[in-house]
């Protein structure tokens, strides 16, 4: 009976949630009648990264409408202070509680540096935005390149030298080792924690959206000076908007962390590459649109995978694959031909027609 | 547009799924080639048990009965696309080259063997997955991964699946970590302290600079040791200059520090692309000191439009020299030559002798295809540390029960445009 009452985006966000679940189940099926590659099973958690990653920044450029190309380095903040946790408090605590805290610590700090980062950025606009985000981006990668942490009895030890300036004592330990990152992090990431996650980001994103503030977030992006008029705190929404991003994208980076067992800041995972990348799914799955983001995501990263029988040839295949995709989707003559698809064999569909009718 | 994006959701949706179904139909397939294989292989040594044939005939009719199934499946992982492609290449280049000889001269146990090597981009997330499609492949025995932070991710794979792994050149302490990873390279810190050792024993220099990646693993792996080495030497290390992956073309800032503080010798714990800009700029700036390297300087006397004469005098560690002139590498470099049109560089020759380690370990531990993963690993464990093996990059190598092998370093000089032994 409360179904009857829902809203058309409440019915929405409940087929989003859906798909999530369905995929869940079909995926927990498969994996127990072992019907699953280990390929496909070692993807899982890779999978749920990447949806978070794609979800979060579709808040920033969605909704927001504010272009970030620097969400790796808050992925990589999350990363690396999850996984400093752990790594220290390996043994200390049950799993569950020390991986359950370090998704915490994960999502506090790259909040924190969302906060910190988004105060000089978001004075900007459109592509100066893009670009100094791109540089804060680098930064995160190159600093943590940096750094150096050690632990022994006295404490602990920083360096932004090397690791025998660390100085440290007999017992002591390297845990973050500049290049070589943080090595031996536990392997605590499990698909139904991904999913879990998924499920949380979701609900605060679709939730976040339909709220009073959402609604103040999207009048910035779509008049700043009209928002502003009507009193709304210009600095405040973007901030939210922009450092909840952050701290999802730093969950995210708590999971990728506690799935591998190397974790160091290549160019290739956390720099402006990995940005775009997922820069990249949100623009196929549709700006603004978060299950076309979840999708997106899910579709990208198989794809490379499920390519691999080309051998040499697949980051070719997928590039025109991706170029073939994005035409498809979202070129206005494709859109057009699909409308007219639609008008000739959807038609006659009554719950369709229904919808037509509003 | 609503409606539009349900239905395309819908597509995208059932796209998802799919592709889901697609990665299991492949498992199915792979699944049933294994029952097969695991049943032809029975039936094969039933044979054998009944008839006292001897265990080569009975290998000979399995290898004829199923040719694909009575092969062990040997999986390589390293980068063939991206920055570290050079490597990724050699590796796969040189084992395949070597299966082929082995394969040729009557296999492992009169057993040939299958090789198949996944790109993994350089990427520890993307060589899991390379290592995971190697399993639904069926792969028996890993040598890999070729880049040292890929490897250590990966043997935390081989550890838990308990997979036997021999990585060629993957030379962080962490690689060989778990008791089923072995390695054919030095590891990073060995060579960090032999060259410390090396420069103080044979006192080269009295006061050394060192330039090194710290944005790299391997050089700044060997920097570490290096320098604490160095605190028992009769040297002293005047200027420890650092550079990373993004600034790696003008060096003349850190050529100036070493050159005020006085170093005789230059230490460089890195790889060859930027030694080379390293040295023609030292000469450009008229400072002429010793230069000292380790393996990654392997490969210095090919970099195009370098001058070779200003590498004369260069020093460097390194287990393998293309232009060496035992039997070994002059017949496995012209093979390569021939096959690849190329020079194969130390990574390439530490694939070919890994591809040969397994080998020799497998015919001590008289590994047969049907064995099990994990009993093949419990097997292969044990006769890695009673063989020797005389390979492209040292002879008389021998391993012990922590993966690292056992081989004198090689001191070379160059001189006259070529390496010779010191």
């Amino acid at each position: 009976m409360k179904k009857m009452k829902m809203t058309k985006t409440a019915k929405n966000n409940f087929v989003t949630y859906f798909i999530v679940l369905i995929a869940y189940i079909l995926v927990q099926i498969l994996l127990k009648s072992g019907h699953m590659s280990s390929l496909m099973e070692g993807l899982l958690v890779p999978l749920c990264i990447y949806v978070m990653l794609a979800v979060s920044l579709n808040l920033t450029v969605g909704i927001l409408g504010e272009l970030s190309l620097g969400h790796a380095g808050f992925m990589c903040v999350g990363a690396f202070s999850g996984a400093f946790f752990s790594k220290c408090m390996d043994g200390a605590m049950p799993d569950g509680i020390r991986f359950f805290i370090a998704l915490l610590i994960g999502a506090a700090v790259a909040g924190v540096f969302g906060i910190v980062i988004g105060i000089p950025v978001l004075r900007l606009k459109g592509d100066y935005l893009a670009i100094v985000t791109l540089a804060f981006g680098e930064i995160i990668k190159n600093l943590v390149n940096v750094l150096y942490i050690g632990k022994d009895n006295n404490g602990f030890h920083f360096s932004m030298k090397d690791s025998i300036s660390l100085h440290l004592g007999e017992e002591g330990q390297v845990i973050v080792n500049g290049a070589q990152g943080i090595t031996g992090t536990p392997h605590d990431a499990s698909f139904t924690a991904g999913v879990l996650l998924i499920f949380i980001s979701l609900f605060i994103i679709l939730n976040l959206i339909n709220s009073r503030d959402g609604r103040a977030i999207m009048s910035i992006r779509d008049n700043r000076i009209a928002a502003e008029s009507t009193g709304i705190n210009i600095t405040k929404y973007k901030l939210m908007a922009f450092s909840i991003s952050a701290a999802i994208a730093g969950v995210a980076g708590v999971l990728y962390a506690h799935n591998l067992s190397t974790l160091t800041a290549l160019p290739k995972n956390f720099g402006y590459n990995m940005s775009i990348m997922i820069l990249v799914f949100v623009v196929l799955g549709g700006i603004g649109n978060i299950r076309g983001s979840i999708i997106s995501a899910v579709i990208l990263t198989l794809l490379p995978e499920l390519l691999r029988g080309l051998s040499d040839y697949r980051m070719l295949i997928y590039a025109i694959v991706l170029i073939a995709m994005m035409l498809f989707n979202w070129s206005p003559k494709a859109i057009e031909w699909k409308d007219k698809l639609k008008e000739k064999y959807f038609s006659k569909i009554p719950f369709r027609k229904e919808k037509e009718v509003k | 547009m609503k409606r539009f994006d349900k239905i395309m959701s819908l597509v995208m949706a059932s796209a998802m799924a799919a592709s889901l179904f697609v990665g299991c139909g492949n498992a199915d397939t792979g699944a049933q080639a294994d029952n097969a294989a695991s049943e032809a292989n029975d039936t094969a040594t039933d044979e054998a048990a009944e008839s006292d044939a001897g265990t080569a005939a009975a290998d000979d009719s399995a290898a004829a009965d199923t040719a694909a199934s009575g092969a062990f499946k040997i999986g390589g992982i390293g980068p063939t696309t991206g920055s570290a492609a050079v490597y990724g290449v050699a590796v796969q280049n040189a084992a395949q080259l070597a299966v082929d000889e082995i394969n040729a001269a009557g296999g492992i146990n009169g057993v040939s063997i299958e090789f198949k090597f996944e790109d993994d981009e350089c990427d520890a997330e993307k060589s899991v997955n390379a290592y995971n499609t190697l399993k639904d492949w069926g792969m028996q025995m890993l040598m890999g991964t070729v880049t040292s932070g890929c490897s250590v991710a990966v043997a935390e794979k081989t550890a838990d699946d308990n997979m036997f792994q021999l990585t060629p050149s993957g030379s962080s302490v962490d690689c060989v970590k778990y008791d089923n990873a072995f390695r054919v390279c030095f590891s990073d810190p060995n060579q960090g302290a032999a060259s410390a050792q090396y420069i103080g024993e044979n006192s080269v220099a009295s006061s050394v600079a060192v330039i090194y990646d710290s944005s790299d693993i391997y050089s700044s792996g060997i920097y570490e040791k290096f320098v604490s080495e160095a605190a028992n030497q009769p040297f002293e290390i005047v200027s420890a200059e650092a550079f990373t992956a993004d600034n790696k073309t003008d060096f003349s800032v850190q050529l100036q520090k070493a050159k005020d503080a006085g170093a005789e010798l230059v230490f460089l714990p890195i790889y060859y692309t930027e030694a080379s800009l390293i040295l023609s700029q030292a000469s450009t700036m008229g400072y002429e000191p010793i230069f000292f390297g380790c393996d990654g300087l392997d490969g210095i006397l090919n970099v195009e439009n370098f001058d070779t004469s200003l590498a004369e005098g260069v020093m460097l560690l390194t287990p393998f020299a293309a232009d060496a002139e035992d039997e070994l590498t002059k017949k496995f470099v012209t093979a390569y030559k021939e096959k690849f049109g190329d020079t194969p560089n130390q990574f390439a020759a530490d694939a070919y002798d890994a591809i040969y380690a397994i080998k020799a370990a497998g015919e001590k531990a008289g590994i047969t295809p049907d064995m099990d993963m994990s009993a093949m690993c419990e097997a292969m464990k044990g006769a890695m540390t009673e063989i020797t093996l005389d390979g492209l990059t040292g002879v008389g190598m021998t391993w012990d029960a922590s993966g690292e092998p056992n081989k004198a370093p090689k001191a070379v000089k160059i001189t006259d445009g070529v390496y010779t032994a010191m």
